[in-house]
């Protein structure tokens, strides 16, 4: 029992701090690619190529004042950060980064637990961040900030639906809902193969729920400033951007473990083919953030519920029928 | 081409014709401010002249003159592709109607006009201060406002 | 259900998208603007009082801090209009010239509204290539005059100094680079794109007869299928002798805004062409000694050039007691400058006729009853230069 907690721990200690540092340089890839994207050299200047930024930021970040606004409700703007933070930390735990190995004598699993309802559970958990940018929109009294919030809502409940019809299709076919069970279910075929309408709609609706464009609606810096959290300074800015980073590792952790095969790959380790994949996911997100405009806010919703969530149910007939007649 | 214009509205209005001048192939007619909307309105319908396009509408203060202020109406036809300059004569105080129903773009001329040297627009929607802040005292562009140490 | 009541969101004057100090005042029902009143001024320097108090030569800094994206056109109209005023004859090299820079300076113009319009939708990339091409142009510009932004290049009677060695060069190589750019980088990348096609088109729409009533000119006049440029209409700097078309839209909505002004640049670049084919020798400032600054050279070594260049410098000179008005067709619209002259070296009167301020005016008209995006790309489109709005 006592190993059982102190691996427990370690993993916890090791995936976590693993996941903050690729959070924190994602950052920095971010705004490298997109300076490279844009003919522009990107930041360079605090260390070398830049490396040492995403730190000068965090100690920014610390040191700057925080602002709770007068007429803003105290506890609710201070608990809503935590709100969109914790939900995107929690959901790392199912992400498995890969299968069993062994260290030091030990059989050790990648991943923090393989719970047998892993893909509700992130749905479920993740679901709970939308109530942080809710909140943190309604507390700070602030019109843009209101605009921002009802518009995530709406944005993160329409996107939610087909968002989970499109998994469904992967579910029928490797009748799990374990995310270990999901990848070895890949073994010979990645489902993003047979699935290719259901990738296309997840990695869509995926976007959307991490507030990217074209989907940056709610923090559309043209419309509403930055939304939500416009009255946001400091630490509570700095957690709503952990947030949203860590939400971005977890959804391409989901993407390459339901549609790209998660850790299989030849030649290299499995962890190591997890961790590609996942980056592969993350460059496309910000391939995606270079090229396209914003929508607006009726063809958002238009195009949730009108084109994403019809067409995660014909997928999930089309995978019906296919299983029934090949299967 | 302009001289036509002149002519027309000599013709037409006799009464309320002032003056005309050209200079430099621009022609300036003076009308009294009295029957402007009338002429304005004769200009822009008229299918010879068709006045459709109000380019610029401003004030001048000349002080120290009888009638202090005066009015000046940039005119521009899209189809004739000739120009006319119009002008009405106020003094301080008096009132001028305003063209805001002829051509809508005189909105915010006239607020201007307004703002800067309180000639009053009679019929304006919204006559207040544009550029300068609501409470504002006097009238910047006129001729005893002083141009620094206020 | 409950009683409910419209939001009334203050949009700026410090907002990213407003393009300066632009504030709206909109009433809001959900995300639907229901009523838009925007409120100017937050710039407004007071630049035609300062115009009275001020020689002809004198003033001419100050056109490049109203409509400070095109400088050179404001220039152009100003100079041209005390140019009338004084019934002056402009040598061929300058008006030819006259005719290249501004035109470069549309183009450039033009670029800076195409990036930030992406910027405004949420293209960000396209905004880092326009700067690029726009870079290119400045750098011709800052070869001329030695300024970037407030250029300050002509000159009452010319331009204020002759066109510097490679300038011809300078100017063929972005000749070359600039159509390929123009269909690879921009066009590619946002004119073809779906979302653009979705955000742009039918948005903004405004009739032919309402553009006319409103008194919009240049690109958004254009768009409503009113083809006319001043440039056409009343030929200036010898404008009759060039080649090149007016585009016009057929439906008057945003994204034909965006068409007009990518063919605008395409035209500009064929006139740019012209000019300088035909750019010939010889003076750049007209002959007037009263009136044009003599050389430096003239100044240091004859006693009758230093004592012009102090006349003009420290009185001016007095232009005839008349009236004139004249306009040009600056990236944004007709730009008129009305000068009162009292036959004294300062105008009685020098008024603007801002193309920017009476676009604006036509805002609520286009964005009432849209939705806040729209009324971003509407804004966007309409390309206000606040320096000019409030002068």
């Amino acid at each position: 029992m006592t190993e059982f907690v102190i691996i427990m721990l370690v993993k916890m200690f090791v995936i976590f701090g693993a996941v903050m540092l690729t959070m924190t340089y994602i950052t920095l890839a971010e705004r490298k690619i997109l300076g490279y994207m844009q003919i522009r050299p990107g930041p360079n200047r605090v260390g070398p190529w830049g490396l040492l930024q995403p730190i000068a930021d965090g100690i920014k970040l610390f040191l700057k004042e925080d602002i709770i606004p007068d007429n803003a409700s105290k506890a609710v703007f201070v608990i809503a950060p935590a709100m969109a933070l914790i939900p995107a930390v929690m959901t790392i735990a199912v992400v498995p980064f890969g299968p069993e190995v062994s260290i030091l004598g030990r059989n050790v699993t990648l991943f923090m637990a393989d719970i047998n309802i892993g893909i509700l559970y992130i749905f479920a958990v993740s679901s709970i961040g939308v109530y942080g940018i809710v909140l943190a929109g309604w507390s700070s009294e602030s019109k843009y900030s209101l605009l921002g919030g009802l518009r995530s809502s709406a944005q993160m409940i329409s996107y939610e639906l087909s968002m989970g019809f499109a998994i469904v299709g992967v579910i029928m076919m490797s009748q799990s809902l374990s995310m270990v069970k999901l990848i070895e279910a890949q073994k010979g075929v990645w489902f993003i193969i047979p699935q290719f309408l259901g990738f296309a709609i997840y990695i869509t609706a995926a976007i959307a729920e991490l507030n990217r464009t074209p989907f940056d609606l709610p923090e559309g810096e043209s419309e509403l400033v930055s939304g939500y959290f416009t009255e946001y300074s400091s630490m509570k800015y700095a957690m709503f951007m952990l947030a949203e980073y860590i939400n971005i590792i977890t959804v391409s952790g989901i993407v390459t473990t339901l549609y790209l095969g998660g850790w299989h790959g030849p030649v290299l380790p499995p962890l190591a083919w997890f961790v590609i994949k996942l980056l592969i996911v993350v460059f496309f997100m910000i391939w995606v953030r270079a090229t396209l405009p914003r929508l607006r806010y009726d063809q958002l919703m238009t195009l949730g519920w009108k084109i994403l969530l019809p067409a995660s149910i014909v997928n999930i007939l089309l995978t019906a029928v296919f299983m029934t007649v090949f299967g | 081409m302009s001289e036509i214009v002149v002519q027309k509205i000599k013709e037409r209005f006799p009464d309320s014709f002032l003056d005309s001048y050209s200079f430099r192939d621009e022609n300036t007619v003076i009308i009294k401010k009295e029957d402007l909307v009338a002429v304005c309105r004769y200009l822009k319908s008229d299918p010879e002249l068709s006045f459709d396009f109000l380019s610029d509408l401003c004030g001048v203060d000349y002080m120290g003159r009888e009638t202090r202020f005066e009015v000046v109406y940039h005119l521009f036809s899209i189809s004739k592709r000739h120009r006319i300059r119009l002008k009405a004569m106020v003094g301080e105080g008096e009132k001028i109607s305003s063209v805001t129903g002829i051509w809508s773009t005189s909105d915010w001329h006239e607020r201007e006009a307004f703002d800067m040297y309180g000639i009053i627009f009679e019929g304006h929607p919204n006559l207040t201060r544009i550029l300068m802040p609501e409470n504002w005292d006097g009238h910047p562009l006129r001729k005893d406002y002083p141009l620094k140490g206020r | 259900m409950a009683e409910t009541k419209n939001m009334i969101l203050n949009m700026g004057p410090q907002h990213p998208s407003t393009h300066g100090v632009l504030r709206l005042i909109l009433e809001l029902d959900g995300e639907t603007v229901v009523k838009l009143t925007p409120e100017i001024g937050y710039l407004h320097r007071g630049v035609e009082k300062l115009g009275e108090n001020l020689t002809y030569h004198q003033f001419i800094p100050l056109t490049d801090r109203e409509d400070y994206i095109a400088s050179l056109s404001n220039n152009l109209a100003y100079c041209m209009t005390v140019e009338k005023l004084l019934g002056l004859e402009i040598p061929p090299r300058a008006m030819v010239a006259r005719v290249l820079l501004t035109e470069l300076q549309r183009i450039a113009s033009h670029l800076i509204w195409l990036g930030t319009f992406g910027l405004d939708i949420g293209a960000m990339s396209l905004f880092f290539y326009c700067m690029r091409e726009r870079e290119t142009i400045l750098d011709i510009f800052e070869a001329c005059a030695g300024a970037r932004l407030t250029i300050n290049y002509f000159d009452i009677g010319g331009l204020r100094k002759d066109l510097p060695v490679g300038f011809e060069k300078q100017v063929r190589d972005f000749i070359a680079i600039f159509p390929e750019r123009m269909k690879n980088d921009y066009e590619r990348i946002f004119q073809d794109n779906k979302i653009v096609r979705i955000r742009t088109e039918g948005v903004g729409i405004i009739s032919k007869e309402d553009a006319i009533d409103l008194g919009l000119s240049g690109p958004l006049l254009r768009s409503c299928g009113v083809p006319w440029d001043v440039r056409k209409s009343n030929p200036y700097c010898g404008y009759e002798n060039y080649e090149f078309d007016i585009p016009t839209g057929k439906t008057g909505d945003v994204f034909d805004r965006y068409l007009v002004r990518m063919e605008e640049m395409r035209q500009s670049l064929k006139l740019v062409q012209q000019a300088l084919d035909r750019l010939p020798g010889g003076a750049f400032l007209a002959d007037d000694p009263k009136i044009c600054l003599p050389p430096k050279q003239k100044v240091m070594t004859e006693m009758e050039s230093l004592i012009h260049h102090f006349k003009i410098v420290s009185e001016g000179f007095e232009p005839p007691v008349a009236e004139v008005y004249h306009s040009i067709e600056t990236p944004r619209g007709e730009l008129g400058f009305y000068i009162v002259s009292d036959g004294s070296n300062k105008p009685y009167r020098l008024r603007f006729r801002p193309p920017s301020f009476v676009n604006l005016e036509s805002l609520a008209k286009m964005a009432e009853g849209k939705l806040i995006g729209d009324l971003i790309a509407i804004i966007g489109a309409l390309d206000p230069v606040m320096g000019e709005v409030d002068r």
